[in-house]
């Protein structure tokens, strides 16, 4: 018999527990995912900071602990963006929450969860297609593991002001939480949906949330990532999208807190003329650890993607934001634009930024910046010397610092509570 | 109003208040004068609070509060206004916003009722017309991308709209157009009362001639070492400091 080595035994034991948390996964109804997913979490290590992609972010801690299956009820109330005015839509550990829940009913539009889509053959063609890309280690995780989730699909020429909102809320202790979603808007359809990650104070938990995002001719998608647990999460989360011609696809990755955060989004930008928008703020605090690594891969002419990212770093917390843009050999006149700012508020807090461009087109412009500086204090002296407190100064210039990524927030509501979220924490 | 006793200051361990004494009544205009480096700028930034200086010694008060004791903030609301040599730029910050939170605070701390937000845009309107500030000005990020007669111009509407009792202007004449010049002294003007003094720092002489000062004084070294009234502005224009500093060193 083989021995295991400690890493791969814990590599097994891990598994073992996703395994058992998550007793009936979708993939059992995809046998081809699910083999593919398996085969390479066996034959893959966990990754560890030796590789590039996970060079400053751990996963030791999580990979060390067993997970649980959680309990399916807990009020969810409290926790809504009051005005968001959307169709609430609750999942509770990964688990659908039915009585909290208003499906919309809206003509075109079709949302159930994940399991009911793929009892329904929705999900036979495109399911799994982009994930399926990169064999990375945690996204296999999900396709495997993932118990259930969220299907939605906008017929063409649909368009739908009311955003569908998404709350996924975690409790409990060590709790297993694989969740997957679909989301696919036919051609000239119009669709904005929230997805707002929360736990309390006290919880522990690994969440991992893959969607797949399928964004068709002129059509428009807005998808607003807000996450804000407290407690011990493990919080890795990841998007995939695929948009063609004429098409508009606008991402906010907003993360209010988070005990340790990876974040994933890879935008496949596949017909000419789209516009791409990626914009995300974070603001760690304590000792808190939080990861965007960013990919936007324009493989067609005459198309233009705008990133703007923001982090204000305090304290004895991490963050890390990795962008990449490739402009593949046939995508002539890309216009590429990146931005990456960071405040570090304490000496003790690590800002690790790395913008990453690979330009195969010689007609293109792209450009990107990366600053990591200190706060303005002449600006908070010149404020203060018109008789503004010191507090409300400080205020002022973070909300001036992270203006444009939450004037880009769809949604005036959410808008506002991620401002106030953000304030906040830059007095504590 | 102001009386400033024996003061000295350092930054970074280079003493540049040397024993400043200085003292302002109700309703009086100081002038200050002297040479590059003589320590007028450092004057107004220990005044308003910064605190990249040290004071070593001296007092300084406001209406008999001991002003050196107090914060930024509260020096700015007890009524000292400080009109920068080189206004910093804030992004993202509007001006309006800007104004509407520092009236806020100051009114606050005078326990005075908030303006309605009608009452506060009539007083932007008003004020910005005195300084003939352009509308668009007002609504744009504090002194972003404003050339540097916009910048003093909207110092000098930020004190209209504050309405200091002790308003220190530092070279504010510096890099202005005649008329630019005069419609700033236009706005101080306006504003002199029984109630409200300034000090105004400059290198020229011609500022002097539209906002006439009841005294003049020359910095040197970090101490007055000659008051006079608006003929000694005249006469340093005339001959310059040499025969100030052989007065000095003599
Ligand atoms: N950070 C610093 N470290 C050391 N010396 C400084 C610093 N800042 C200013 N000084 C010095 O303090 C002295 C006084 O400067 P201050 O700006 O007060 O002069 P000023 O009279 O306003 O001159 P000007 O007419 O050029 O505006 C100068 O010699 C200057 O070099
Ligand atoms: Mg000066």
């Amino acid at each position: 018999m083989e021995v295991l080595s400690a890493t791969d035994q814990k590599k097994e034991a891990f598994l073992k527990g996703i395994a058992a948390a998550c007793e009936t996964p979708l993939s059992m109804g995809a046998t081809q995912l699910r083999e593919a997913a398996m085969a390479t979490l066996e034959s893959q290590p966990v990754p560890t900071t030796r590789s590039e992609a996970w060079k400053y972010t751990r996963v030791t801690r999580l990979i060390g602990k067993t997970w649980n299956k959680g309990e399916a009820q807990e009020n969810a109330t409290e926790y809504f963006v009051p005005e968001v005015n959307g169709w609430n839509i609750v999942f509770v550990n990964g688990q659908f929450d039915a009585a909290q829940s208003t499906m919309p009913d809206a003509a075109g539009l079709t949302v159930m969860t994940m399991a009911d889509a793929l009892k329904a053959g929705k999900l036979d063609a495109q399911w799994g297609s982009l994930t399926q890309q990169q064999s990375d280690w945690f996204e296999a995780l999900n396709m495997a593991f993932a118990t259930d989730g969220l299907y939605i699909h906008l017929e063409a020429k649909t368009a739908i002001d009311r955003p569908i909102y998404l709350l996924h809320l975690t409790t409990g202790d060590a709790t297993a939480v694989v969740s997957r979603n679909f989301i696919q808007v036919e051609k000239g359809a119009n669709l904005t949906v929230v997805q707002h990650a929360v736990s309390a104070e006290g919880t522990s938990a690994y969440v991992n949330i893959v969607n797949e995002h399928f964004v068709a001719d002129n059509a428009q998608f807005n998808f607003e990532k807000i996450q804000d647990e407290a407690g011990e999460i493990y919080h890795h989360s990841t998007e995939w999208a695929e948009q063609t011609r004429d098409s508009r696809y606008d991402i906010r990755s907003i993360t209010l807190q988070g005990h340790w955060v990876r974040n994933n989004l890879n935008i496949r930008v596949n017909g000419e003329n789209c516009g791409t928008n990626l914009y995300g703020s974070y603001m760690p605090n304590g000792k808190e650890h939080i990861d965007n690594h960013t990919m936007v891969d324009h493989l067609i002419p005459h198309c233009e993607s705008n990133e703007v990212y923001k982090g204000i770093v305090n304290d004895k917390s991490t963050a890390v934001f990795n962008g990449k843009v490739f402009v593949r050999p046939d995508a002539q006149k890309t216009n590429a634009f990146q931005q990456n700012a960071n405040i570090v508020l304490s000496d003790d807090a690590e800002m690790y930024s790395k913008p990453e461009l690979e330009i195969y087109a010689d007609d293109v412009k792209c450009s990107h910046g990366s600053t990591t500086g200190q706060f303005d204090e002449e600006a908070v002296y010149y404020l203060r010397a018109r008789g503004i407190g010191e507090q409300s100064a400080r205020m002022l210039l973070v909300q001036a610092f992270v203006a444009d990524v939450m004037d880009a927030i769809s949604n005036d509501a959410l808008r506002d509570y991620c401002l106030n979220k953000l304030q906040e924490r830059a007095s504590a | 109003m102001l009386k400033i006793n024996d003061l000295h200051a350092s930054i970074e361990d280079n003493e540049i208040l040397r024993g400043l004494s200085l003292e302002v009544k109700p309703g009086e205009v100081h002038a200050i004068m002297g040479p590059n480096g003589s320590g007028k700028s450092t004057l107004a930034s220990v005044l308003a609070g910064n605190e990249d200086y040290e004071v070593t010694g001296g007092s300084a008060e406001l209406d008999g509060k001991d002003l050196l004791d107090m914060g930024t903030e509260d020096r700015a609301r007890e009524g000292l206004f400080l009109a920068f040599q080189y206004p910093v730029e804030i992004p993202g910050v509007s001006n309006i916003n800007f104004l509407r939170a520092a009236l806020k605070d100051i009114r606050e701390y005078r326990n005075l009722a908030p303006l309605s937000a009608s009452d506060f845009l009539k007083l932007v309107k008003e004020k910005s017309a005195l300084v003939e500030l352009d509308g668009k000005l007002t609504n744009r990020s504090v002194n972003e991308g404003f050339s540097g007669g916009e910048k003093k111009r909207n110092e000098i509407f930020q004190m209209a709209m504050l309405e200091p009792k002790l308003a220190i202007l530092d070279e504010t004449d510096s890099g202005l157009d005649i008329d630019a010049l005069k419609v700033v002294a236009h706005g101080v003007n306006t504003m002199r009362s029984p109630e409200r003094s300034f000090i105004v720092i400059t290198h020229y002489q011609r500022l002097l001639d539209y906002i006439v000062p009841d005294f003049v004084h020359v910095l040197y070294k970090g101490r007055i070492v000659k008051s006079g009234t608006k003929e000694l502005a005249l006469e340093l224009e005339e001959k310059g400091y040499d025969w100030i500093k052989e007065e000095v060193t003599a």
